[in-house]
């Protein structure tokens, strides 16, 4: 929403400002937006049935296969990153659903490796 | 030797030196539009007031075929001169010598100049333009960044530190600006960064160019590393210049006065804030409508644009400015807000700098980032900065001071010395709209017609509360001012307050939420 907002006598604000409205405690307050604010990401719950990587680095080894049953604190996969080899456990007792990664693949941060049910 | 020989042979050695890494190198930084760091130091000193100290130092490094290689001055110029004729200490890296690199007798000339800046109690000034440390000499060099961390931490809040970004400033040299008070930057030629683009590819893969990792205008706007951007060295050299001009020249002395100076009259104090308090304004224009010649120097302008902070002069003397910016985001609180204030606040504090509060503000930014992002912590920052900050405490509420955000904008209950409110103040603890809501719930749910009833409350509640009467009643407000005496109050309360001592009790030191 773009407002045109009169120059002020001396004024350094700029006549063609670019306004929103931020709404604070049901007020609605006319005021530029931030790009941070308006590039923030929606906020989701995390799924522990989603494994995501959580650091970038390198799949060095899948111990699974998709299909297999697999219980809380057993071995999934050895991601390499920072000259550290990461063991990934499982946190929870189930099934692997399915893998998305492969021996080799570079991964950043928060990518989805494998997936439980 | 007759001692003319004598005097020609050394102007010999130093016509030498001066050329520090030779044509070709010098070249070269030309090219990429950078001067030279002798040429720095002279453009940013005084005319013929630098001194210039271990212009003969060389390393003696063995390692690698070191021995065999003589790098002139060890890659940074050291010495003392004053800046508009304040003393300052300067060191500049020469990056035409070996890439600026710091090897331990380079490190050796810098920590040489501080330890004599602190001893003078003077500012010091460090420009940096280096590839970082010297491969060769090892541990040495970490140990040369070391000694520069725990000089810059011991020196600080006693003498001014400033840091200039003039090229490269990549792996641990970064933490010797992130620990002085002002960074400075230019376009295109600063680079700040921890690791550099070619270790995040090799390691995670993802490509990125220097400038969009740590340039000039990523730590003004988005890391809050840098206080002062610049589009060149020029006019980099004159923020510097200036700001030099507003502080003093240690923790136990003030600034310099200078003459006083009206505001220029085409400000119009009374027609800058709108009546409706979701209007938005420039807050600045307030400010240079009651400092001397309107002349604001702001800090980190680019950065937290929701609350302003600089320096102005009243009566001469430096004030720091600390204003809620309704013009952006409402001039909301929250986490990067709060960190800008409460160091500049400290800073201000640290260098008997008087703080002049302006309070316009709806609250704290809500929201599930701003709260894992850890706005308590970041939030209780102001809260801390504000209470312990001895130095004068001026606070002037122009509109809304709503909730905790009125509670850390310098609120008598921090013990601001003096707090005055326009007739336009709201002192209360939330905005209208959401005190009626959760006040008249009842009223307004069982009401036939709950948007009236809602609006009737509303309006119920301006009346009674958006107003600065209720805080001036018990005394939290000092007195209830006209926009066009603001200047006159502010002007008074600072010349009462020239010779402000307060006790604190005994501590080794705080724990500041950071």
């Amino acid at each position: 929403m773009i407002l045109k907002v009169k120059e002020l006598i001396h004024g350094t604000m700029k006549k063609d400002v670019k306004l929103g409205f931020l709404n604070i405690d049901t007020s609605l307050y006319k005021t530029r937006i931030s790009s941070k604010f308006e590039n923030r990401k929606p906020y989701k719950a995390a799924d522990p049935r989603m494994i995501l990587s959580f650091i970038p680095g390198t799949v060095l080894d899948i111990m699974v296969k998709p299909g297999q049953v697999v219980k809380q604190g057993e071995e999934l996969m050895i991601l390499d990153a920072m000259k550290m080899q990461n063991q990934l456990k499982c946190c929870m007792d189930g099934k692997v659903k399915c893998i998305s990664v492969k021996k080799g693949d570079k991964v950043s941060k928060g990518t989805l490796l494998l997936e439980l049910e | 030797m007759a001692i003319n020989k004598k005097i020609k042979e050394l102007q010999e050695k130093r016509e030498k030196l001066f050329r520090g890494g030779g044509e070709q190198a010098i070249e070269k930084q030309k090219a990429l539009g950078k001067r030279t760091a002798r040429e720095r130091v002279m453009a940013l000193l005084d005319e013929n007031s630098f001194n210039e100290y271990d212009l003969f130092v060389e390393h003696d490094a063995r390692d690698f075929d070191m021995d065999k290689k003589s790098l002139p001055t060890d890659g940074v110029i050291i010495g003392s001169g004053t800046i508009y004729g304040a003393p300052v200490a300067i060191f500049a890296q020469d990056f035409t010598v070996a890439g600026g690199s710091l090897g331990l007798m380079h490190s050796r000339k810098i920590t040489k100049i501080m330890d004599h800046a602190l001893k003078m109690r003077m500012p010091l000034i460090g420009i940096n333009d280096s590839g970082g440390a010297r491969i060769q000499e090892g541990v040495n060099s970490l140990a040369g960044y070391g000694e520069i961390f725990f000089r810059n931490t011991i020196s600080s809040g006693v003498i001014p530190q400033i840091s200039v970004i003039l090229g490269p400033c990549a792996g641990g040299a970064v933490y010797s600006p992130a620990l002085t008070d002002f960074v400075f930057v230019v376009d295109n030629i600063s680079k700040m960064f921890i690791t550099g683009p070619e270790v995040i590819k090799t390691v995670l893969g993802e490509e990125i160019s220097m400038e969009d990792l740590g340039g000039a205008r990523v730590h003004s706007e988005i890391t809050g590393n840098a206080h002062f951007f610049a589009e060149s060295e020029d006019e980099c050299f004159d923020q510097i210049k200036k700001l030099i001009t507003f502080i003093p020249w240690n923790n136990s002395q003030k600034a310099r006065p200078f003459e006083t100076g009206e505001p220029i009259p085409g400000y119009n104090i009374d027609k800058i804030v709108p009546d409706d308090p979701t209007l938005p304004y420039d807050v600045r224009d307030v400010i240079r409508s009651i400092i001397d010649n309107s002349d604001f120097f702001e800090i980190m302008e680019l950065y937290a644009k929701n609350i302003v902070i600089g320096f102005g002069r009243m009566g001469g003397r430096t004030v720091g400015f600390v204003a809620n910016q309704p013009l952006e985001m409402a001039g909301v609180l929250d986490v990067d807000s709060s960190d800008k204030a409460a160091r500049f606040i400290r800073y201000c504090d640290a260098f008997n700098v008087p703080i002049i509060t302006l309070v316009d503000l709806p609250g704290y930014l809500p929201g599930v980032d701003q709260e894992h992002a850890g706005v308590i912590r970041h939030g209780a920052k102001v809260l801390y900065a504000y209470s312990e900050a001895t130095v004068p405490k001026l606070t002037v509420i122009l509109r809304k001071a709503y909730g905790g955000g009125y509670i850390a904008m310098s609120s008598r209950h921090l013990r601001a010395d003096f707090v005055f409110a326009w007739p336009s103040a709201e002192i209360a603890v939330m905005g209208p709209e959401g005190a009626a809501n959760i006040i008249f719930r009842k009223e307004i749910m069982s009401s036939d017609d709950p948007d009236g009833m809602r609006k009737q409350k509303v309006e119920e509640y301006k009346a009674k509360f958006a107003n600065p009467y209720v805080a001036a009643s018990r005394g939290y407000v000092d007195a209830v001012i006209e926009p066009g005496e603001t200047r006159k109050f502010l002007l008074h309360s600072l010349s009462v307050s020239e010779n402000k001592s307060i006790q604190m009790p005994y501590k080794k030191h705080g724990l500041p939420p950071f």
